[in-house]
């Protein structure tokens, strides 16, 4: 390794060395100044732009014939408009690609430097800037109506009868869920998210098991705080100190200092305590800012409580109860499956960070925003099994991708996509986990 | 920074181009950060990250409007310094202390901010969301707190610099396009960097104090958060509005030397000044009304959405504009090939070239299936990185001579542009195909989808252009560095050009001009003028009896 490293400064080295020779014969055998630029580099650049404009334009070409065929056809009914816009776009986009840097690269050939010519003096022209500012602005009219009449068909309301899932995302994978019979989807609050409930669905129950699950937590803290050395240590000094008031203080006149006998039996009772656990040797040394943390940990604690406690049960408006329809909700992981030709309306949420959900092959994509719901709608018009017909690749399978950057396993948060028959489908989401009775 | 800014991105690329390959030099030069020569996936998003930031802002934006700025603005009006040569002092080292933190938050445990140079919370306020989010992430924001300080009051100081230190006879529509663009820049700047710093500032307290200005319903690392009520997309708003402004602050600069180098080395005035002026300043107004075209995907409303495509294209208008002005200065000109005309004619191209995939991405409906693909990624590295970075070239290679007294080599200048252009349409050129594929940015590997087998093998070639690209930046480096010293002396006006930087002794003096102010009497593109004998006239020559003057 060192060797190599040796060889890479000696080559460097050896490098700088040939540049300058070749700076300082450069500039020798031109016998010119560096500002003047002779006949032969002039020939020699201006060829060297139609060269560079022939390769670039023959590269561009063949990356065309190679790659032009980017994505199979679109998989959703808004995706063949899309793709026709993108063709379109993409048609004219090139078509100016070529035009102005064909002019670009050939002027330089045409009009390299003679010095028996004189530059032509043409310092505006209002015609022809009335030219290139109007015919533009026609064009991008033209591209924007288009645009934007494929954006409001993509982006308007889904129909009453779409089916809705849900795609909740957190660091490092999907869950799809799915509504139950009653139609509904459970609703959700973070503060209700366990192992066993990752999408935090509210239920009666599942509100118990949070307060139990943090009082629990906060129990065992406090116990480890209540044993803590420094603190029992300094706790009975301050109660040996109001025991014995005024005989080491020299203001022994202030009122608070007299006792009643049930607050002095109260704080010998506490000194005895103080003192069982100090002798039996059950304390715990803590540093100060282990102890604050844990402090710390119990307040917030304390307030994930109170904001469970303020979750409100409701009613929907055809008298189901808000807390019991998420009971039968199917929550699917690892693949999720759409039957064809219906409108299906996503539902995005996160739990952590920003996620992005990107379906390439249904031209869709809708960031994952905790605390904002987000919606994007497609048809899909495709099955998986025709589309490994079209591409005659049986392993082909549709996918949803992160991205939005979202942590280290960001390029590994995939989940998978089938499309099949209506009847299919119905058999498949029948036999999905119901979130009910993951909770027995 | 530069060279921090482009080995970073051989580093990924080696990734992204041979994903899980082995290179044992990485180890031993980054330690932990290459286990087994292999990149660490929180290393790989902490360099894209720092290579976005470095390259935007401490390259891009202080490299061309930060040291132009300074260079040619007291020169080509006229002046004998900058306004106020105090606020220069403070913008400088503040830019420099920024500098520092910025590289040395590479080396804090947990390594550099690595959400992306765009810092998207929640993922960078949350250390438990990622490592890269603890220190690094605090560093990042305390250095561009004070980057902004010091963009601030170096543009203050241009802006007040070109108003009122302009010599006698030089009125504004007299100045040189090039001073037209660092004074749109710094108006840019002065306007949209606070905004950047109020979400910074308000970033800070929802990491430190509590708040949750851009959080909600956070469950993480086995916690639900005590923060509701806020929104992540608010940060966003704020960082586009700073953050499509900043496009144009990269660029305008570049698009302001190039005109100047086009015109001195086509022996033409620049065609029409008055629609380059104009054209800058509808650019520069478009830019503050656009940036929610970065968040078409974001669940915003679908009418917005409607509204910012209509303001994006707009500016295809101006731009399109000042493409044709530049082909038709061109036009029957007389076109010397010094490297700092190549570059410009090279800027041209990329700014064409990558500001047409612009208007497919200002689509919504298509940037629905291009957002954060590598279509992005090419787009914007040509049209804003490739053509800022040429216009900075430009301007080296151009004014090398105002700044050393010597000339560089002009050999080693074509084997440079030659190397560069290909090699820079040789990196982001393909990257549309593997975009309009479908391929995310920001992958650490992506070569276990399927899907993307098809343009897989681009990559690859991707990362050999990407890395004989930055190889051959060295001949540049060697040339500018050795002419410092051996370059040819230069000559007081070398490119025979018509503006004020000329008129000063090529020796370095305190004041600029020796005697008295120069006084101007015609506008700054007099070249091949049919009144006069000489293909051009200095901006200090009296006008002949009966010429019409500008």
């Amino acid at each position: 390794m060192k060797l190599l490293i040796l060889l890479v400064i000696v080559v460097g080295v050896i490098a700088v060395a040939q540049l300058a020779k070749i700076y300082q014969l450069s500039a020798h055998m031109r016998g010119l100044r560096e500002e003047e630029i002779s006949e032969a580099d002039t020939r020699m650049n201006s060829s060297l732009w139609i060269v560079f404009m022939f390769v670039f334009f023959a590269t561009t070409i063949w990356q065309f014939i190679r790659y032009g065929d980017y994505l199979p056809p679109s998989a959703s009914a808004h995706g063949e408009s899309v793709d026709t816009l993108m063709n379109y776009n993409l048609a004219l986009v090139i078509f100016v690609f070529f035009v102005v840097n064909t002019l670009l690269f050939v002027f330089p050939y045409k009009y390299r430097y003679n010095k028996n010519r004189k530059a032509h003096f043409f310092p505006h022209d209002t015609r022809l800037e009335l030219i290139w500012t109007v015919v533009p602005s026609v064009v991008l009219a033209v591209i924007i109506i288009f645009g934007l009449k494929t954006w409001a068909e993509m982006t308007g309301p889904a129909s009453d009868d779409a089916i809705r899932v849900e795609i909740y995302s957190k660091q490092f994978d999907w869950t799809a869920r799915y509504a139950g019979d009653d139609g509904h989807f459970g609703a959700t609050d973070f503060n209700l998210i366990t192992p066993a409930n990752p999408l935090g669905i509210i239920t009666v129950e599942g509100v118990k098991v949070v307060n139990d699950k943090v009082s629990g937590k906060i129990a065992k803290l406090q116990a480890t705080l209540d044993i803590e050395k420094g603190y029992l240590l300094a706790q009975k000094s301050d109660i040996e100190a109001t025991l014995h008031g005024g005989d080491s203080h020299g203001h022994g006149d202030h009122e608070s200092h007299e006792i009643s006998p049930e607050q002095k039996a109260h704080l010998e009772g506490r000194l005895q305590k103080i003192n069982d656990v100090l002798s039996s040797g059950d304390a715990v040394v803590l540093s100060d800012a282990a102890y604050e943390a844990k402090e710390d940990k119990i307040f917030r604690l304390d307030r994930h409580i109170q904001r469970v406690l303020e979750l409100q049960p409701f009613e929907f408006s055809d008298g189901l109860n808000g807390w019991e329809v998420g009971k039968d909700d199917r929550i699917v992981k690892g693949e999720f499956h759409l039957p064809i030709g219906r409108e299906i309306e996503f539902v995005f949420r996160s739990r952590d960070v920003i996620h992005s959900a990107f379906m390439p092959h249904f031209r869709a994509q809708m960031n994952a925003v905790p605390g904002l719901p987000t919606r994007f709608k497609i048809t899909p018009t495709i099955t998986t099994d025709s589309m490994r017909t079209i591409l005659d690749n049986p392993e082909f399978n549709y996918i949803l991708l992160c991205n939005k950057v979202c942590g280290a396993a960001h390029f590994n948060m995939a989940m998978g996509i089938v499309v099949e028959s209506q009847e299919k489908y119905d058999s498949w989401l029948a036999e999905q986990n119901v979130y009910a009775a993951e909770q027995n | 920074m530069g060279i921090a800014g482009v080995m970073m991105s051989v580093l990924f690329r080696l990734q992204l181009g041979w994903p899980g390959e082995s290179f044992a030099i990485l180890e031993t030069f980054m330690g932990k950060w290459a286990p087994n020569g292999v990149l660490d996936r929180n290393a790989y998003l902490a360099l894209t990250t720092i290579h976005g930031t470095i390259m935007v802002f401490f390259v891009l934006t202080a490299g061309l409007s930060g040291t132009f700025s300074n260079l040619l603005i007291p020169l080509q009006i006229g002046a004998r310094d900058m306004a106020s040569g105090f606020l220069n002092m403070l913008s400088y080292w503040f830019f420099a202390v920024s500098s520092v933190i910025m590289l040395f938050s590479l080396m804090v445990e947990g390594g550099a901010a690595s959400g992306g140079w765009t810092i998207y919370p929640p993922l960078s306020i949350l250390p438990q969301a990622m490592p890269g989010s603890g220190m690094g992430m605090t560093l990042w924001l305390v250095s561009m707190t004070l980057f902004v300080v010091s963009s601030l009051l170096g543009s203050l100081n241009y802006i007040v610099t070109i108003i009122n230190l302009r010599t006698k006879g030089l009125s504004m529509t007299r100045l040189p396009l090039t001073i037209w663009a660092f004074f749109i820049t710094a108006i840019l700047g002065v306007l949209s960097f606070p905004v950047l710093v109020s979400a910074i500032v308000l970033l800070m307290m929802d990491r430190i104090m509590g708040t949750a200005f851009y959080l909600s319903d956070i469950f993480i690392g086995g916690e639900a958060l005590d923060a509701t009520g806020g929104s992540p997309i608010l940060f966003q708003h704020l960082f586009w509005f700073l953050g499509h402004p900043e496009v144009y602050i990269v660029l305008i600069p570049a698009l302001g030397i190039s005109s100047e180098v086009i015109a001195t080395n086509s022996r033409k005035p620049i065609f029409g000044y008055k629609a380059m002026v104009g054209s800058l300043m509808a650019i520069g107004f478009l830019s503050f009304i656009v940036w929610a075209h970065h968040m078409f995907v974001t669940g915003m409303n679908p009418f917005l959405g409607s509204v910012f495509v209509f303001t994006t294209l707009l500016i295809a208008i101006p731009s399109a504009v000042k493409a044709f002005n530049y082909i038709t200065t061109l036009w029957r000109g007389n076109l010397i090939f010094t490297p700092a005309m190549l570059f410009s004619i090279g800027l041209v191209s990329t700014f064409v070239t990558g500001g047409l995939t612009g208007i497919i991405l200002a689509d919504s409906a298509l940037d629905v299936t291009l957002h954060d693909t590598y279509f992005v990624v090419g787009h914007f590295h040509i049209v804003m990185g490739l053509s800022a970075i040429f216009g900075m070239f430009a301007g080296v290679y151009h004014w090398f001579s105002k700044m050393f007294g010597r000339m560089m080599n002009t050999k080693l200048g074509y084997v440079h542009f030659w190397l560069t252009i290909v090699c820079g349409y040789g990196v982001f050129f393909p990257m549309h195909f593997v975009g309009l594929a479908g391929a995310p940015r920001r992958y650490y590997d992506s070569s276990s989808f399927d899907f993307l087998s098809a343009t897989a093998d681009l990559q690859p070639i991707i990362s050999v252009f990407a890395i004989i690209g930055a190889t051959s930046q060295l001949i540049f480096l060697f040339n500018f560095f050795y002419s410092i010293f051996r370059g040819q002396k230069a000559v007081q006006n070398p490119w025979k050009s018509t503006t004020l930087e000329w008129t000063t002794p090529v020796e370095h003096i305190h004041g600029n001009w020796p005697g008295p102010l120069p006084e101007v009497h015609r506008w700054a593109y007099d070249y091949s003028n049919p009144v006069h004998e000489e293909d051009f006239v200095l901006q200090t020559t009296p006008l002949k009896d009966g010429e019409v003057g500008h």
